[in-house]
């Protein structure tokens, strides 16, 4: 297998075709100081041993893998879950926000800005805003204000500044759209931590570096428990957690699966695209206006998809196949009943994906690892009105 | 030089040039005529796009209108055919459209519908070239814009691969009206000037008639957006706000 498939992009930025700096010039300044500031501190072995202590004394990883007994044997495969859900605040988000918020500090920065979907990133980023001394402010459009009431106020709590979006489709791309704005006139006290493996370079790879702690870990653990997995099962919004596990397992025979929501199938839609950044696949009309993804999890209602996972689709060393929200409601209560886990909808998708694929694209006798990248408290609300709906509906 | 250099250095007074989003209403290119004959230099048209992430809320407000009427890229270059006017025409838009459309397809679509130049918003320097290729093959000039945040030998690099004029970013922030006008609009402008012998004209933030009157002590012209699509969105009337402007900015 190839160890190159998830190597650093070339110096623009790009994973084969994907990727790039594609912003207006006033930021650009900032990209490029940011990726000097990123190589450098990636490269010092005290902003390493810092983060490292941060991740575990804060966040307390490593994350176990579980090994999901009841599942494996309804199944017929061998399922070992990523367990990123016991992150501090409740999903992978802060590996990556850890990460920014220490190289802010070392540019000088004093201020945080997130989009958020689900509001999980917005909550991580609030999390460590707060304890590092950081002011910040998330973008949040309305819909999912609505759907994600709960980690609203918990970033009020945090003592973040949470601005609801009203423009476009109101959810995760407008959010990145009003964040990108305010940034352009705060650039020079406040960093942008982006919640994915999105936008202009260094991003995506900066945040996927932030992120292989997960798969980092996980190899590590699964050659404990004499596990190779033949299967590494990802939910995909921008692909963050995905980028993450996958870079611990890029170079083994495994095969990499990224699961998006039938609603916002990037790659399904297979055509490249400019937004927000970054040349990857983005679904868009035929004049390359953007379209607006349609997901009951407001974290996977993207219509994009990170440069680096359209790479790896591009030179097929990673599959993007999408499942649709019916199924992701029985894969939540078929993951609950069975393991005593309730994913959060995102990673819902990951689990749907293996559910539903069992006994044909994944063969029985299988070893999968799904990653489990955050608990479903946050959408307890919601998954009752759906499932409520649904009752209704029938 | 380029035709549009050449166009802009032989206007006898400070360049005035408007910006009016192609398709806001059927009456979009009348616009274009009204403010062509109250004095226009050249018109900057815009082709909306869905996520417009250097636009401030009249210039979103304005898009979103037009691509609700279905605006799309080809029906303004049909609308361009029956531009009348002599001043040149530029275009600005987002990357995304005319990667989607083709490199060569879309150079020559302004091409021939009499467009001279482009602005690119999201398209800095570093990955210019696929495009720039393109739309010299085709005639058309690619524009870059200078922000307060570059720095100097970034703007020097700018300045010397920008064709047609330098479009200096007067604030640092989204296109809209400012209550005063940034410091930071004259320094770039400055800036600019001191790096090339090429037409600098500032866009973003040029408010009123006194602002402008102001920049062009330093600058060679100024751009202006927010006002004029403010102006469309209230029904009222192009020539007029324009003329103020023109008087403003009457022979140096
Ligand atoms: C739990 C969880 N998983 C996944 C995602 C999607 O993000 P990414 O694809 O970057 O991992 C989100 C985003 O909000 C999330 O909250």
């Amino acid at each position: 297998m190839t160890t190159s498939a998830m190597a650093p992009p070339s110096g623009r930025g790009f994973f084969g075709g994907f990727g790039g700096r594609f912003v207006p010039e006033p930021l650009m300044p900032a990209c490029l100081e940011l990726e000097v500031a990123f190589r450098t501190a990636w490269a010092d072995p005290g902003f390493r041993a810092d983060l490292a202590a941060l991740l575990r004394d804060y966040t307390g990883r490593p994350t176990p893998v579980t090994e999901c007994h009841r599942l494996s044997e309804n199944l017929g495969v061998r399922v070992l879950v990523k367990r990123e859900d016991l992150n501090h605040t409740g999903s992978h988000k802060i590996n990556n926000v850890l990460g920014q918020a220490l190289l802010a500090r070392c540019m000088g920065k004093r201020r945080l800005l997130a989009e958020t979907g689900a509001g999980q990133h917005g909550v991580a980023t609030a999390t460590v805003a707060a304890l590092l001394g950081l002011d910040c402010v998330v973008y949040m459009g309305e819909v999912d204000v609505e759907r994600q009431r709960l980690n609203v106020f918990r970033m009020e709590l945090l003592g973040a500044t949470v601005v609801p979006v009203s423009s476009g489709s109101r959810t995760l791309k407008d959010s990145v759209n009003e964040a990108l704005r305010h940034w352009v006139a705060t650039v020079e006290d406040t960093h942008y931590c982006m919640g994915s493996v999105l936008g202009p370079h260094p991003y995506p790879w900066m945040v996927r570096e932030f992120q292989r702690v997960i798969g980092d870990e996980a190899r590590h653990q699964c050659a404990e428990l004499g596990a190779a997995p033949t299967h590494v099962v990802a939910c995909v919004g921008g692909g963050s957690n995905a980028a993450g596990i996958f870079a611990g397992f890029a170079d083994t025979d495994a095969e990499l699966v990224g699961v998006e929501a039938a609603g916002g199938a990037a790659v399904g839609g297979n055509l490249v695209g400019v937004v927000h950044g970054s040349k990857s696949m983005l679904l868009q009309d035929s004049y390359g206006q953007v379209l607006e993804a349609e997901s009951v999890s407001a974290g996977l209602d993207y219509p994009g998809i990170g440069p680096e996972h359209a790479h790896l689709a591009e030179i097929g060393r990673a599959t993007y196949p999408s499942v649709t929200d019916d199924e992701v409601l029985d894969a939540v209560r078929v993951v609950s009943q069975t393991e005593g886990l309730i994913p959060a909808l995102e990673s819902a998708h990951a689990f749907a994906y293996l559910l539903r694929e069992v006994g044909r694209s994944i063969p029985r006798g299988s070893t999968v690892l799904v990653n489990l990248s955050g608990r479903g408290d946050k959408d307890m609300e919601q998954i009752s009105d759906l499932l409520s709906q649904r009752k209704e509906a029938q | 030089m380029t035709v549009l250099e050449a166009t802009l250095n032989a206007v006898p007074h400070p360049i005035l040039v408007p910006y009016i989003t192609g398709g806001v209403d059927e009456h979009w290119l009348d616009y274009v005529h009204e403010a062509v004959d109250a004095g226009a230099d050249a018109v900057e048209i815009g082709i909306p796009f869905s996520d417009p992430v250097i636009d401030g809320p009249v210039i979103q407000a304005a898009s979103v209108r037009a691509l609700e009427r279905g605006t799309t890229p080809d029906t303004i270059f049909r609308d361009l055919d029956r531009y009348r006017g002599s001043v040149p025409l530029v275009v600005m838009t987002y990357y995304n459209l005319v990667h989607r459309y083709g490199h060569e397809a879309f150079a020559q679509r302004l091409a021939n519908s009499g467009v001279t130049g482009v602005v690119l918003a999201d398209l800095p320097v570093e990955e210019a070239t696929e495009w720039t290729q393109a739309a010299d093959a085709a005639g058309v000039v690619t524009v870059l814009i200078a922000a307060p945040s570059t720095p100097d030998d970034r703007l020097q690099h700018i300045c010397d691969q920008s064709r047609g004029f330098v479009y200096a970013m007067g604030v640092m922030g989204v296109t809209g009206e400012r209550a005063t006008l940034a410091d930071s609009a004259s320094v770039i402008a400055k800036r600019a000037k001191a790096a090339t012998g090429k037409p600098v004209l500032v866009g973003v933030g040029v408010s009123t008639p006194e602002n402008a009157a102001t920049l062009v002590t330093a600058a060679d012209g100024v751009i202006i957006g927010a006002p004029v699509m403010r102006r469309i969105a209230a029904g009222g009337s192009v020539a007029a706000l324009i003329s103020e402007f023109r008087t403003a900015l009457a022979p140096a």
